[in-house]
C-alpha cells in the first residue's frame, strides 16, 4: 500500500503493513460511537481499504441502517465505486432495511430469523470461489438495529454474534461491527455492549472532545488494538488516540495540537 | 493449583475475575503454566480438560503448541455450535450432560487408577448465558467434589453479572484472583500494566492476600514481583548485611557443641549414660523473616 495515502487510522488498525495477508483477517473490530460523533466514517474507510486494488478482499455488508445508494454515494466521494465492486462480486450487500431477517414468515421467532441470517452469511462464504474464501470481511451496520429486528432479544443478538465470531476462526474472515454506546449508557448493566467489547480484538471509539464542540475538530478517536501473535515485534494492547475532522470528500486525522 | 487437592477434600478452585478485557491473558497464562507442569510431571494432576466457550479449540491448540501432548490435554468444544444452529450434537444448555462429558473426557485422559485431572473453563460468563445460576453453581460444585479432579479454574467477567452470581462463584472457590488495569483512564501505558490481587482461603479458615503487578506483552503476561510495602518510617526489609548477621545467631539446641555430643542437664542424676537427646529439626528454614506464614498452618484441625 502506498505510504502517502495511509493515515493515522490505518496505522492504528494495523493496516500499514503489507496488504497480504490482510492484517484484520480472523479479527473482530468493534466501532463504538454516539449521537454527537458518528462512527460510520470509520466503517466507510474500512470499506475503501478492503476494496483497494492491491487486496483481494470480499465484503459481505449486512445493512440495517441505510440502503445501498447511501453507501454508494459516500464511497464514490472517497474514490471507490461500489456498483462496479458489486458486479465484480467483491461487495455483497444484504439489504436488511425492512428490519426483517430474510425469508422469515410471520410467526417465526426472532431467534429463527437470526439463525437464517447466519446461515445466509455462511452459505455466501461457502459459495465463494476458492481463492476468495480466505479474504472475507463481514460488516454490520449496525448492531442496535439488529436488536430491533430481534424485537429486543439481545440474548439472540449475542448468540448471533457468537456464531459470527466462530466464522472468524473457521474461515479466517474479519468481523466489523458498529454500535452506539450512548443507547446503553442509561442501563445499569449494559450487557450487550460489554459482551461485544469482550468479543472484539480491536475497539475503535468515536467520542466528542472533552472541551466540547469545535469547528476544526469534530471529535476524537481512540483505538485499542489487542495484539496478536501474527504481528511480530509488537507488544499486546496498543492504544492510539487522535482527533479527526470529517470533510466533504475525506476525513482528516491528526494528533491533537498538530494542526496549524 | 499445581499441588492439587488432598484425599477426601474438595479440589482447589480458582476464579479469575476481571471487568475489562484483561483477564483473558491471565487465564491463558495459568492455562499454559498448568499444562507445562502436567507435561513435566510436576503436578498432582495428570491431564487437563479445557472447556472452550469463547475461543475456538484451535486457538488453544496454538496457545499450548509448544508443549501439547494430545494424550494429556483435551479440549471440549462449546464454542463452535453451542446452540445447535449448525446442527451439531453439542448443546450447552444441558449442564448435566456437560458434567458427564467433562468427567468422561478426564477419565479418558488419565486412565484407571488413582490419577487425577484438572479442568479449565474458558468463560463461566458464557456458560451462565445459557443456563441458570444455580445449575452453573451446581456443576462447578460437583466438579470440585469429584475424587478424580485435582484442580479447577475458570474465568469470570464480573461486570456482566449481578453481584449475586459473582459472590456465589467466589464462595465456591478457594482462590479468587482479580485482575484490573492500572488506571481506568485510557492512557497509552495503562492498558499494558495491571494489578493482580489474589485471595487464598486456607483450609483452616485463614485468608491470605497477595498483590502483584502484571505487564501484558505479546508473548503473554509477565509478573513484576514488587512486594507492595506500606510506606512507613522504618525499614521493613533486611539488608544483605543484616541477613548475614541473623544467620550467625546461635540458637538454643542448635549449632552447639561444635561437633561434640552435647551434654544436657535435666536435673536428674544416676540414669546411666545420658541416653536422652534432643534432636531439633527446624522447619522454618525456608521462611523469610517476618513472613505471614502461620506455623500452625499445617495443623489438621
Amino acid at each position: 500500500m502506498e505510504n502517502q495515502y495511509l493515515n493515522l487510522l490505518d496505522r492504528a488498525l494495523g493496516l500499514d503493513g503489507p496488504s497480504e495477508p490482510w492484517p484484520l483477517s480472523g479479527r473482530v473490530v468493534l466501532i463504538e460511537d454516539c449521537v454527537e460523533t458518528s462512527g460510520s466514517f470509520v466503517l466507510h474507510q474500512l470499506v475503501k481499504r478492503s476494496l483497494s486494488p492491491t487486496s483481494s478482499n470480499v465484503i459481505i455488508f449486512v445493512a440495517f441502517a441505510n440502503p445501498f445508494s447511501h453507501y454508494d454515494r459516500i464511497l464514490r466521494k472517497l474514490g471507490c465505486n461500489l456498483v462496479t465492486q458489486r458486479d465484480n462480486k467483491r461487495f455483497i450487500f444484504f439489504d436488511m432495511l425492512m428490519l426483517r431477517c430474510p425469508d422469515v414468515d410471520k410467526g417465526k421467532s426472532s431467534e429463527g430469523g437470526l439463525v437464517l441470517l447466519y446461515e445466509k452469511i455462511l452459505k455466501t462464504i461457502c459459495g465463494l470461489p476458492g481463492d476468495k474464501k480466505d479474504y472475507v470481511t463481514i460488516m454490520m451496520d449496525d448492531i442496535s438495529l439488529v436488536e430491533v429486528a430481534a424485537n429486543g432479544g439481545s440474548d439472540y443478538v449475542l448468540d448471533f454474534l457468537h456464531y459470527c465470531h466462530s466464522l472468524t476462526s473457521e474461515f479466517d474472515c474479519s468481523l466489523i461491527m458498529l454500535n452506539h454506546e450512548d443507547i446503553y449508557s442509561s442501563m445499569e448493566r449494559p450487557t450487550l455492549i460489554l459482551q461485544m467489547e469482550y468479543l472484539a480484538d480491536i475497539l475503535v471509539k468515536a467520542e466528542p472532545l472533552s472541551t466540547g464542540l469545535a469547528t476544526d475538530v469534530h471529535g476524537q478517536l481512540t483505538v485499542l488494538n489487542k495484539g496478536t501473535s501474527h504481528r511480530l515485534g509488537s507488544s499486546g494492547n496498543k492504544i492510539h488516540n487522535f482527533h479527526y475532522k470529517v470533510k466533504e470528500n475525506s476525513v482528516e486525522y491528526f494528533y491533537p495540537g498538530s494542526r496549524v | 493449583l499445581r499441588d492439587g487437592g488432598l484425599e477426601g477434600e474438595h479440589a482447589p478452585a480458582l476464579t479469575i475475575k476481571d471487568s475489562k478485557p484483561f483477564g483473558f491473558d491471565v487465564f491463558n497464562y495459568v492455562l499454559t503454566q498448568l499444562s507445562n507442569y502436567i507435561l513435566a510431571g510436576k503436578s498432582q494432576s495428570r491431564g487437563l480438560v479445557v472447556v472452550a466457550y469463547s475461543r475456538s479449540p484451535s486457538f488453544y491448540v496454538d496457545l499450548l503448541k509448544r508443549g501439547i501432548d494430545i494424550a494429556s490435554i483435551h479440549i471440549l468444544d462449546c464454542y463452535t455450535d453451542p446452540l445447535g444452529w449448525k446442527n451439531w450434537l453439542q448443546d450447552v444448555r444441558n449442564l448435566d450432560k456437560l458434567y458427564s462429558l467433562i468427567i468422561e473426557q478426564g477419565k479418558g485422559l488419565i486412565g484407571q487408577g488413582k490419577d487425577r485431572f484438572s479442568i479449565a473453563i474458558d468463560s463461566v460468563s458464557e456458560m451462565v448465558r445459557h443456563a441458570s445460576i444455580s445449575s452453573v453453581a451446581g456443576i462447578l460444585s460437583n466438579l470440585r467434589s469429584h475424587d478424580q479432579v485435582s484442580s479447577i479454574f475458570w474465568l469470570l467477567h464480573s461486570d456482566l453479572h449481578e453481584i449475586k452470581f459473582t459472590s456465589v462463584l467466589e464462595y465456591l472457590s478457594s482462590m479468587v484472583a482479580s485482575v484490573e488495569p492500572e488506571n481506568l483512564s485510557m492512557l497509552e501505558q495503562n492498558f499494558r500494566k495491571g494489578k493482580f490481587h489474589v485471595r487464598f482461603k486456607r483450609r483452616n479458615g485463614r485468608i491470605r492476600v497477595m498483590c502483584e503487578e502484571i505487564l501484558v506483552e505479546l508473548a503473554g503476561i509477565k509478573f513484576i514481583n514488587q512486594r507492595l510495602l506500606p510506606k512507613v518510617q522504618f525499614n521493613l526489609q533486611l539488608s544483605e548485611e543484616e541477613r548475614n548477621e541473623r544467620a550467625k545467631v546461635v540458637l538454643p539446641f542448635e549449632h552447639q557443641g561444635n561437633g561434640k555430643p552435647i551434654q544436657i542437664y535435666d536435673g536428674r542424676r544416676s540414669l546411666g549414660e545420658g541416653k536422652g537427646q534432643i534432636i531439633y529439626f527446624r522447619d522454618s528454614d525456608d521462611e523469610m523473616p517476618d513472613s505471614d506464614e502461620d506455623p500452625d498452618d499445617d495443623l489438621d484441625i
